[in-house]
């Protein structure tokens, strides 16, 4: 049995007294494509910010690649975690945004090798071979040197997974990647994505509401229901004989939506 | 007769007036030097101020908060006055335009620095949060990121400022600065005849501030609203 990359335990998240995840526990395996779906406020995105480091957490400890994420080990006891010890958590994990999140200043190519040149100090010309090769990888070899604004939202899309992948991340964390999207634009993400899930060994964490696609990608989906999971299967199990009402009713009134 | 210039009082109004024009415009180049001095004070200071009033931390952002609001609401005058007397008088002595141009900078940076507050504000907070997961650190983060998609969202108000700034430089007359209204008022304590030279300078400080807003407009449509583009 390998030891989970990720390890949610008895995390609570808390907006005043607004409970998100409510003593969540939740592993992921390393290499695992896991999919989180469930209604709106149940806490999925949540979960993904948290990993991010973009949220903090309120009570419990969540382990990233063998070590506390949130926390740090001083003299023996865990205290909350300085920057740095956040900043080289990060390093661990990358983000795709829904609103794409890029910078719309800079071009395709800065975009991306911005953060390896400046980050993990990447000679120029590494970076950009890097950035190429990412590029390529997702179709947009010709855009390299666009703005941001002069690009599809698909396309746009496409270069924030690249600018992600540049970091080279063990895990990948996808936060509605089409929600954005005009849904004839939905499916050269859905593609990119998915041939980065078939052909490499990252980690991969997604939220998402297109119930097909979590299908073919996912090794396990996780049903979230008021900031903790209520069943969560392979595909087979979830989509076509989930045990749980709240489940049957959420699928139906997606899958029917 | 001033720095060496005479003028013609003997064949009317208009004579008297092109024989004043090139010493008055020698004042107009004091008060734009002042004016782009001051300006790049306040943009520097401001920009600082911002910063610090942004602070996470309460013990910087409410002294930051204090002292802006110390240099909004007290008269640019007593600023100037204050610097020019009071310092001298403990031994800091500053050139009058120096002192002038300071006085005009810390008392606009209040100012720009609620400019540039809300140009950062401005920003959408995914953009902070890309930055945040690429591990950027804070400070390229605000001067690569979020500085560069500021700016071009309040250029129209810096503007504003900028022309501000212009119409409060002859208030430096006081501390001896010979800018555009002090060389008018010299010529007509010497000519008697104060309305050519004083409608002169407001004539003059039209076209100087129609040409700034002009320029400053521009610059607002030349900059991309994206951003100041980094290649």
């Amino acid at each position: 049995m390998t030891e989970p990359i990720i390890k949610f335990e008895k995390v609570v998240k808390k907006y005043g007294s607004h409970v998100v995840l409510d003593e969540l526990d939740f592993d992921v395996k390393p290499g695992e494509k896991v999919t989180i779906i469930g209604p709106s406020g149940s806490g999925k995105s949540t979960v993904l910010r948290i990993l991010m480091t973009l949220e903090e957490i309120s009570s419990g400890i969540i382990h990233v690649d063998g070590e506390p994420l949130w926390h740090e080990e001083k003299n023996g006891s865990l205290k909350p975690a300085s920057e740095a010890h956040l900043k080289k958590m990060r390093s661990k994990l990358g983000m795709v945004f829904q609103q794409f999140n890029l910078f719309p200043h800079m071009s395709v190519m800065r975009n991306i090798t911005e953060a390896p040149v400046n980050v993990l100090k990447l000679p120029k010309a590494e970076a950009r071979d890097r950035a190429e090769q990412l590029l390529k990888m997702v179709g947009l070899t010709e855009h390299a040197h666009k703005f941001p604004s002069q690009l599809s939202g698909g396309q746009q899309q496409r270069v924030g997974i690249a600018r992600a992948l540049a970091m080279r991340p063990k895990i990948m964390l996808f936060d509605e990647p089409t929600s954005a999207l005009d849904p004839e634009l939905v499916g050269e993400v859905l593609n990119v994505i998915g041939s980065l899930a078939a052909e490499h060994d990252l980690t991969m964490l997604l939220v998402t509401h297109e119930m097909r696609f979590a299908r073919e990608v996912s090794d396990r989906i996780c049903f979230f229901d008021r900031g903790r999971i209520r069943e969560q299967g392979t595909p087979e199990e979830i989509f076509t004989n989930p045990k749980e009402e709240r489940t049957r009713e959420f699928l139906k009134a997606v899958l029917e939506g | 007769m001033l720095f060496g210039f005479t003028w013609d009082t003997s064949h009317g109004e208009l004579a008297f007036a092109i024989s004043i024009l090139p010493i008055l415009l020698m004042g107009l180049l004091v008060t734009i030097e002042a004016s782009i001095a001051g300006f790049a004070v306040a943009m520097v200071l401001g920009l600082i101020f911002a910063v610090l009033k942004g602070a996470p931390s309460r013990f910087i952002s409410w002294p930051a908060t204090f002292i802006t609001e110390f240099f909004r609401d007290t008269p640019l005058l007593v600023q100037l006055f204050f610097l020019y007397y009071v310092l001298a008088d403990h031994g800091v002595i500053l050139p009058a335009f120096l002192t002038g141009c300071l006085a005009l900078g810390v008392q606009y940076s209040a100012y720009t620095a609620e400019v540039y507050r809300a140009g950062i504000e401005a920003v959408p907070k995914g953009q902070s949060e890309a930055a945040r997961a690429l591990d950027f650190s804070p400070l390229h983060t605000f001067t690569h990121i979020i500085l560069p998609q500021a700016i071009p969202r309040v250029v129209p108000a810096f503007g504003n400022y900028l022309v501000s700034i212009m119409k409060d430089v002859p208030v430096l007359s006081v501390v001896t600065v010979l800018e555009m209204l002090g060389v008018a008022k010299i010529i007509g304590d010497q000519t008697f005849d104060y309305m050519v030279p004083l409608t002169m300078v407001g004539g003059i400080y039209l076209i100087l501030t129609i040409v700034c807003s002009g320029v400053v407009r521009y610059v607002d449509m030349k900059l991309p609203k994206t951003g100041i583009p980094l290649k």
